[in-house]
């Protein structure tokens, strides 16, 4: 399967995005600078992490003023499958790809730890692999990843489906104590109706490996694998 | 150029703001054959500083051994190398920002942690891996909970949005620090051999080029401000504290790396403190050549820059470097890719000399060598009188303890002691995904993608120690950090310094120096431990007095296979425990001491060169024979603190916590044993069937090695004297610092 990684200046988890998809997946993966349009005929779009242009104005505001990503909207909208992880969720947001917001953590400290997650939704092109209500040890590391929609978004979004990975304990229960940085109704990832976008605050790049602390991450590029080969 | 800084009259008074003494100020006459113009004063002026010039330091550096097999790049460069195999070399090197985080927290440490990276990727290298020291008054200080917040924010921010991730490091709580604060930060990163590039410049007429931000009017003068104490007046020098942009560095990172890599360079040094003067006339004179450069063609933040502000600005984020021939061209195009300011400012010159034009009119024109040469001073020192008063103290007027369980628990409250996870949670520690062992064990541990290597490392302080004993606090500082490294399972290989001293000018202060210089080469000597480089901090203190001598070290450890590592805690019930070492029994100088009884002193610990690098060796090969489960060092709180870190830290890798029942080796003081700091001592635990092979290769290599207990059930129970539970222990241990900050 092939995979393009947009790359911003300020990225920084490109690589890990590249590693774990290249040499965890073993897939096909390209580069692709934000100034360039051509996404190099992928199946999947991977919009990565870090810190793209410093954060500055507000986290993914300018990337999303990059030329790559018109090309990440058009792909898109013919159905092509993208996925924001971090930074990357926050710039799908911010381009209205995906719905919501990502405001300060609600301690207004940045915070890098494992934590877990609840797969609420398995009829995705992400989470096909995973049984419903699986608990996902993945890490996050972020400033900014407190999820914030109206209520009217919000009830959409439950209509929908669209909450699709909530931070719970290890057990699988939702409670205030396993919600990192004070998202609404704890969620961690949602998809856009299509169910084609997916973007999600915790790092699978960063969780392929026992060796790194999780393997958990893996069932998400199995599931997107999945998707291509068209199970789900 | 604005003529009335030209004008200006070099007066004595003028030469004591530029912090130069008189006879400094004849020597430059000396060198020139006539008076420098106020331009060339500034040059002198920051290059002879302290920071820069190491005037006060440099003879006794030079006795420290910095040779070995590996060493690739020893002092002098931006920082050093070594060799770790399959073509694979690290560079590493620690810095202090310590007088700009005590005026302005965070703008302080973040530019520290710029400066590092800087050192590190101008050597070619890409960083992997952030460490930090820090040491603060004590947190119950508002202030002190202002400074220590914010510099930990810097570090996070800045490190955090380079995408670095920062996997170990110490926090160290001392009256010592109240007014002074240190802040050393220490990079590391990964280097083919052949893309390494040094910061000289030869090849007559080829182009110097200045890439990175915009010269602006800040931090002039920083260098010179950080060779002086720090009193009320210091917070007037805020602008000579610069600010940081983590963003531009990023983009200056990957263009650095891209340049090299396209082997485009000659020569390439990042501007840290003293600015475009400092990489000029270091370049130059490494490489033996000249450079000429015009000012007037510095990309500039600000209108009506003199030469002098151009020359002396600390404007973060830039850098030097010198084209190789017909290369210019492609070097403008990596730097448009990156959006990145660059400009050809000047050409090498054969002249040895570093001369300055504005707009063609020469502005300075002085020898590049005679600038990096700062005078050498041999100081005088004097034993304090304090010293023989710690060495006489009478550790019998201390009653022994009653309560090990309720002091145990004080231990591991005690700022500290206690878990750093309020700091390191702020810091991203998995980005790269390298990050084999997170922060909460004796040392990070990073592997090297694409090869079976592994790095583990460790940066450690004892300024309490070296405040009573510097030769044998020194020593153990370096053992400290070279046992952590063990722990761990690598072999220690390298290590750089930061030396924070008081005034050198001072002769109780330079005895500590001079002990504290002979501690650590002696034990390096012994360990067979190459220091590669490093930094000198003097001038920490203020009205009041000078911090704790406190020399801190960076320990690089190497694993030719990143398997064999190994953690701190506790990993199966029923697991038998091991002490290897001797237990001691002594309590002067300990943490105990103080956090108890309020003393802050006796006879620190004596360390045995050579029984503790048996004991590195012995570690090592326990990793490399699979024999160890876990291996933590006995350090701050002694052996009873140690066992509980080997109960709980698993937790911070989503790990159970386990208990642990033991009987105390040893005869005497009960509070000697659980609680005093006596060296060389580490706890082990294996599988049990490993048991015997374990005691066997103990006895093979002379290391002393005693069966104490085994692993299981929610408490910690020593003996018949102490039962605590686990999970209580564990609560104390990682709140104690959140709580306070909350």
């Amino acid at each position: 399967m092939r995979f393009s990684v947009t790359v911003f200046p300020g990225s920084n988890c490109d690589h890990d995005c590249e590693y774990v998809i290249r040499d965890v997946m073993g897939q096909k993966v390209e580069m692709v600078w934000h100034k360039e349009t051509d996404l190099r005929n992928p199946d999947c779009v991977v919009v990565p992490g870090g810190f793209s242009y410093g954060d500055y104005l507000r986290t993914g505001a300018i990337a999303r003023f990059s030329p790559v990503m018109k090309s990440v909207a058009d792909f898109a909208a013919k159905g092509g499958l993208v996925v924001g992880i971090c930074n990357g969720f926050q710039i799908l947001c911010e381009a209205g790809m995906l719905p919501g917001v990502l405001i300060r953590n609600k301690s207004l400290q940045f915070i890098c730890k494992n934590v877990y997650i609840k797969v609420e939704q398995t009829d995705t092109p992400f989470t096909n692999a995973c049984k419903p209500g699986q608990v996902l040890k993945i890490p996050i590391a972020h400033g900014e990843g407190n999820y914030f929609i109206d209520a009217e978004g919000l009830k959409k979004l439950k209509d929908n489906r669209q909450i699709v990975v909530r931070y719970c304990d290890p057990e699988g229960q939702v409670t205030p104590e396993s919600n990192p940085n004070g998202s609404l109704d704890a969620i961690a990832g949602v998809c856009n109706e299509k169910r084609n976008v997916f973007g999600l605050m915790p790092h699978p790049d960063r969780s392929g490996e026992d060796v790194l602390g999780s393997h958990d991450g893996q069932v998400i590029w199995k599931s997107i694998l999945a998707a291509k080969a068209g199970v789900a | 150029m604005t003529s009335s800084i030209m004008d200006v009259e070099i007066t004595p008074q003028v030469i004591k703001e530029h912090g130069l003494k008189p006879d400094e100020y004849d020597r430059i006459c000396k060198i020139l054959g006539r008076k420098p113009n106020i331009t060339e004063l500034g040059l002198y002026s920051v290059m002879w500083s302290e920071h820069c010039g190491y005037k006060h330091s440099r003879a006794l550096l030079k006795t420290l051994p910095t040779k070995g097999p590996k060493v690739l790049q020893g002092p002098g460069e931006n920082a050093g190398i070594m060799d770790i195999g399959e073509g694979w070399a690290v560079a590493f090197k620690v810095e202090s920002h310590n007088h700009p985080s005590a005026i302005e927290p965070y703008q302080g440490a973040a530019t520290g942690v710029g400066g590092i990276l800087r050192d590190i990727f101008t050597m070619g290298a890409r960083p992997v891996a952030n460490l930090n020291s820090l040491r603060f008054g004590p947190l119950s200080d508002p202030k002190v909970k202002r400074l220590f917040a914010g510099v930990v924010r810097g570090i996070a921010d800045y490190g955090n949005c380079m995408g670095i991730p920062t996997i170990a490091g110490e926090v160290v709580f001392d009256e010592s620090y109240t007014e002074n604060c240190l802040v050393n930060a220490m990079s590391v990163g990964l280097v083919r051999h052949e893309h390494i590039i040094k910061g000289r410049a030869s090849g007559l007429n080829n182009p110097v080029i200045y890439i990175g931000a915009t010269t602006g009017r800040d931090g002039i003068h920083g260098a010179t401000f950080a060779s002086t104490e720090i009193t009320d007046e210091s917070t007037e020098k805020r602008s000579a504290v610069q600010v940081a942009d983590p963003f531009m560095e990023k983009l200056l990172m990957e263009a650095t790396l891209e340049l090299i890599h396209n082997d485009l360079l000659v020569g390439i040094q990042d501007m840290g403190a003293a600015g475009l003067t400092c990489s000029t006339c270091e370049m130059a004179s490494r490489g033996g050549a000249g450079i000429e450069i015009d000012v007037a063609k510095v990309p500039q933040r600000e209108k009506g820059m003199t030469p002098y502000e151009i020359l002396l600005s600390e404007s973060q984020e830039r850098m030097l470097l010198v084209a190789k021939p017909g290369c210019e061209q492609k070097v403008h195009d990596v730097l448009a890719k990156w959006d990145l300011h660059a400009a050809t400012i000047g050409f090498v010159t054969d002249t040895g000399r570093m001369v300055v034009k504005e707009n063609g009119k020469v502005v300075a024109d002085v020898p590049a060598d005679s600038l990096t040469e700062a005078p050498i001073y041999h100081p005088a020192k004097s034993e304090p009188a304090i010293l023989k008063k710690h060495r006489d103290f009478d550790e019998t007027s201390v009653p022994d303890c009653k309560n090990p369980g309720e002091i145990l628990e004080k231990l591991l409250s005690d700022p500290t002691i206690a878990s750093k996870r309020w700091v390191y949670r702020q810091y991203d520690h998995m980005v790269r995904s390298n990050t084999l062992v997170r922060p909460g064990s004796d040392a990070g541990v990073l592997r090297v993608k694409g090869t079976s290597l592994g790095l583990a490392m460790t940066i450690d302080g004892l300024g309490s120690y070296c405040a009573l004993d510097p030769y044998e606090g020194a020593k153990i500082v370096v053992a400290e950090a070279a046992r952590n490294i063990a722990c761990s399972g690598a072999e220690p290989i390298g290590m750089t310094d930061c030396l924070n001293f008081g005034s050198p000018e001072k002769p109780e202060v330079y005895y500590y120096f001079d002990r504290v210089i002979s501690g650590l080469g002696d034990a390096c000597r012994a360990f067979n431990i190459p220091i590669t480089g490093g930094n000198v901090s003097l001038y920490n203190e203020n009205p009041s007095g000078a911090i704790d001598p406190t020399p801190i070290v960076g320990m690089m450890g190497l694993f030719s296979d990143v398997n064999t590592a190994v953690t701190q805690w506790f990993k199966d019930d029923g697991d038998p425990i091991y002490l290897l070492g001797d237990i001691g029994g002594t309590i002067g100088g300990s943490r105990y001491l103080q956090v108890t009884h309020g003393k802050k002193t006796g006879r620190c610990p004596h360390l045995d060169l050579e029984a503790e690098h048996r004991l590195h060796q012995v570690l090592k090969a326990m990793a490399d024979a699979k024999f160890l489960q876990s291996a933590h060092d006995c350090s701050d709180g002694g052996f009873a603190v140690a066992l509980a870190e080997c109960c709980f830290t698993g937790l911070t890798h989503e790990e159970a916590a386990r208990g642990a029942k033991v009987s105390l080796p040893g005869k005497g003081r009960f509070d000697g044993r659980l609680f005093g700091e006596a060296q060389s001592r580490v706890v082990v635990s294996c599988k049990p069937a490993m048991g015997a092979q374990l005691e066997a290769m103990a006895k093979k290599f002379g290391v002393p090695c005693e069966k104490i207990g085994q692993v299981g059930g929610k408490e910690l129970a020593v003996g018949n004297e102490m039962k605590v539970s686990i999970d209580k222990l564990a609560d104390l241990f990682f709140t104690s610092i959140e709580k306070q900050m909350a």
